[in-house]
């Protein structure tokens, strides 16, 4: 097996040994943009509009205020959750005393939690797509195991585009885009919500 | 008339079979061509670009290789090779037995499903459970998946209600909002208790090493936050040159698989979770699998390797609707399947098995249209045929073949013959000596449809 690597790029260098070599297409990376992320103008609320208007189109939800989302978690009962502990004091001065936040995540009692918030490292306004990294995100469980995940998401992270997005990946060892809830459509191609991760994705931004 | 393979197998699919087949391949394909026209000035122009962003790394992909590797490595993750499908079971097996792994959580793999893997780990004492819904579904009944992005397309609700009653996921209801919810909450316990993990990879950036994983339904995440070490395995083809490169080819993908903006998740991993994460692997593996594609690479058909597997050919084409992915008895069904299956792995040795498959075509093009990275199709397949014809004509002594090498390089002579209604009329099968005989059997041409192929054949010229 040792002797595969060398194997393996032998034979490649033998099957391109008599060949023109195509050059790499010079191009610029604006084309890849959709007409609505090229229509998008350059300021912050347009691009929360934006991302907004995607994330729903996706089947997300947004919130700009921490009433407004327990609002929701409240009239949907959704009552335990977790949150980053950097998240944690800012949020229960806000949050009403029937949600309850533990800061602490264990594997055997994932199931108990109705909702996790965790921190986004950005956003994407052409596809309503939410940015974790393993620098922001306090858990990997915490943003897919529950329900509900809320990414509490700062205006100015947001990107235009996905091709701005790819340029600002940084040197995370671990970077998830996450557009909307998780879905299937394996059973005769009809839509369900909340296969593995998150039947509800949702971003608050403060 | 005698039939082609692919013909009795797409026989013996029952209705109900064809229907779930017929409704989702246009399902597919009408959402692709919905959001590629909405979203872009110049689609074609964007898969031109990806086509030939994807060439070049095959004609580059010596040097790309290597630099992969290097930016893999300089990350932590070990690196490895295999030129087959034995060498790369072998090298997932070595690396979960050092790490005393028995219980496997694996995504949805092509290249898994080409080598095999699954069946092999549980044939050597591991437990693999498959977390891709329609493949848990596959992978309970005993059945083959039937379509690159939708494995199951072929089932209906209540063939995977049936199954989920018997493995005793609850009794028989085949909601399927309650179907996905019990897949939940098993693959749930199984990732949350497995040892390793294993992925595949869309696309590895030869500048950073990064892999990229999509999914949609998320069992690809779970993986990489339950277990402790990964196993990634990539086709050699698998590579674009830069991170930026990624914008064409994820745009392109999902709107051509689903008709989505963007694939839920998209995921880039180079190496284990950082410092500060308490979540996801220590140990990570990344396995580069050649199993055919080099020698692919050397010949006529290496436009084939610029595929990125998003199943657009198969929704778009004819004779896969009405045939259904079994039919074409491979891991890759569709015009992709009918060109690589021939040509992939193990299944190399089986080509004469395979020879049906190039000729089960309309070339009507619709395949080449809808590809996102502009490959050939029809070309290939005319080409496959051709080598076919050569390989019959070797067999059987040449002369005797001289009719149908006429008929199926020369379009004047196809046209009349189809015309005059199928080959076999032309063909004297009855006069053919045996071995010709035989080989004139499992030879029919397609129906003639027309459409571009004509405007196409004019512009190749003569060969």
């Amino acid at each position: 097996m040792s002797d595969d690597r060398r194997r393996v790029l032998a034979r490649v260098r033998a099957a391109l040994a008599s060949r023109t070599r195509a050059p790499l297409p010079d191009y610029d990376v604006a084309r890849t943009r959709s007409r609505a992320a090229v229509a998008v103008e350059a300021s912050t609320a347009a691009l929360v509009d934006a991302f907004v208007a995607s994330l729903e189109r996706a089947g997300g939800r947004a919130f700009t205020s921490v009433g407004a989302l327990a609002a929701w978690l409240l009239g949907d009962r959704r009552t335990r959750g977790y949150c980053d502990p950097a998240l944690a004091g800012e949020l229960r001065a806000e949050l009403p005393r029937d949600l309850t936040l533990a800061t602490r995540l264990a594997r055997d009692t994932l199931d108990d939690l109705d909702f996790a918030i965790t921190r986004a490292a950005g956003a994407i306004a052409e596809t309503g797509t939410i940015v974790l990294d393993d620098r922001t995100t306090s858990r990997r469980l915490a943003s897919l195991a529950p329900w509900v995940h809320v990414a509490v998401l700062r205006p100015i992270a947001i990107h235009r585009s996905v091709a701005d997005a790819l340029a600002a990946l940084g040197d995370d060892p671990y970077v998830a885009w996450c557009t909307g809830p998780s879905k299937t459509a394996d059973v005769e191609g009809i839509l369900i919500q909340g296969v593995h991760g998150p039947g509800e994705q949702v971003a608050l931004i403060l | 008339m005698s039939r082609e393979p692919i013909d009795r197998f797409a026989a013996a699919q029952s209705d109900e079979r064809k229907a779930s087949v017929r409704e989702g391949s246009k399902a597919g394909y009408d959402a692709r061509r919905m959001a590629l026209g909405r979203d872009h000035e110049d689609t074609d122009a964007l898969r031109r670009l990806a086509g030939a962003i994807k060439q070049h790394v095959l004609d580059h992909l010596d040097e790309y290789l290597e630099r992969s590797a290097l930016a893999l490595e300089a990350h932590g993750v070990s690196v490895h090779f295999a030129a087959d499908a034995t060498s790369a079971r072998d090298v997932v097996t070595d690396v979960l037995r050092h790490r005393g792994a028995r219980r496997v959580v694996k995504t949805k793999t092509m290249l898994g499903e080409e080598i095999d893997l699954g069946a092999h780990l549980e044939s050597r004492g591991f437990e693999c459970v498959e977390t891709d819904l329609g493949e848990f579904v596959v992978q309970l009944a005993h059945d083959r998946p039937s379509h690159i992005v939708k494995p199951i397309i072929h089932q209906s609700r209540r063939e995977v209600a049936r199954t989920f009653e018997a493995n005793g996921l609850g009794d028989y209801d085949d909601t399927p909002e309650v179907i996905t919810r019990r897949a939940r909450e098993h693959l749930r316990r199984k990732y949350l208790t497995a040892d390793a993990a294993i992925t595949g990879a869309n696309f590895v950036s030869a500048e950073s090493g990064r892999l990229v994983l999509v999914t949609n339904e998320g069992n690809s995440r779970f993986c990489l936050a339950a277990t402790r070490c990964h196993v990634a395995l990539v086709g050699i083809e698998k590579l674009v040159p830069r991170d930026r490169d990624l914008a064409v080819f994820l745009n392109l993908l999902a709107r051509s698989a689903t008709g989505q903006h963007l694939t839920v998740y998209t995921e880039f991993l180079r190496g284990p979770r950082g410092p500060a994460q308490p979540d996801g692997p220590d140990e990570v593996h990344v396995v580069f699998v050649d199993n055919g594609r080099s020698e692919i690479l050397g010949g006529d058909l290496r436009e084939v390797l610029r595929c990125i597997r998003c199943g657009a050919c198969l929704n778009v084409c004819p004779v896969y609707r009405q045939a259904s992915g079994h039919a074409y008895r491979s891991v890759y069904g569709g015009p992709i399947g009918a060109v690589v299956s021939p040509l992939l792995g193990a299944d190399r040795r089986r080509s004469l098995d395979f020879a049906d498959l190039p000729r089960a075509s309309t070339l009507c093009g619709a395949c080449h249209e809808v590809c996102p990275v502009d490959i050939p199709l029809e070309e290939l397949l005319v080409r496959l045929r051709d080598r076919g014809r050569e390989a019959g004509a070797h067999a059987s002594g040449g002369l005797s073949m001289a009719g149908w090498s006429l008929l199926a390089s020369r379009p004047a002579a196809w046209r009349a013959a189809l015309a005059a209604g199928a080959v076999v009329d032309v063909l004297p099968r009855p006069l053919l000596p045996g071995p010709v005989k035989a080989w004139g059997e499992n030879h029919a041409l397609p129906p003639w449809r027309g459409g571009r192929f004509r405007a196409w054949l004019a512009a190749r010229g003569p060969r």
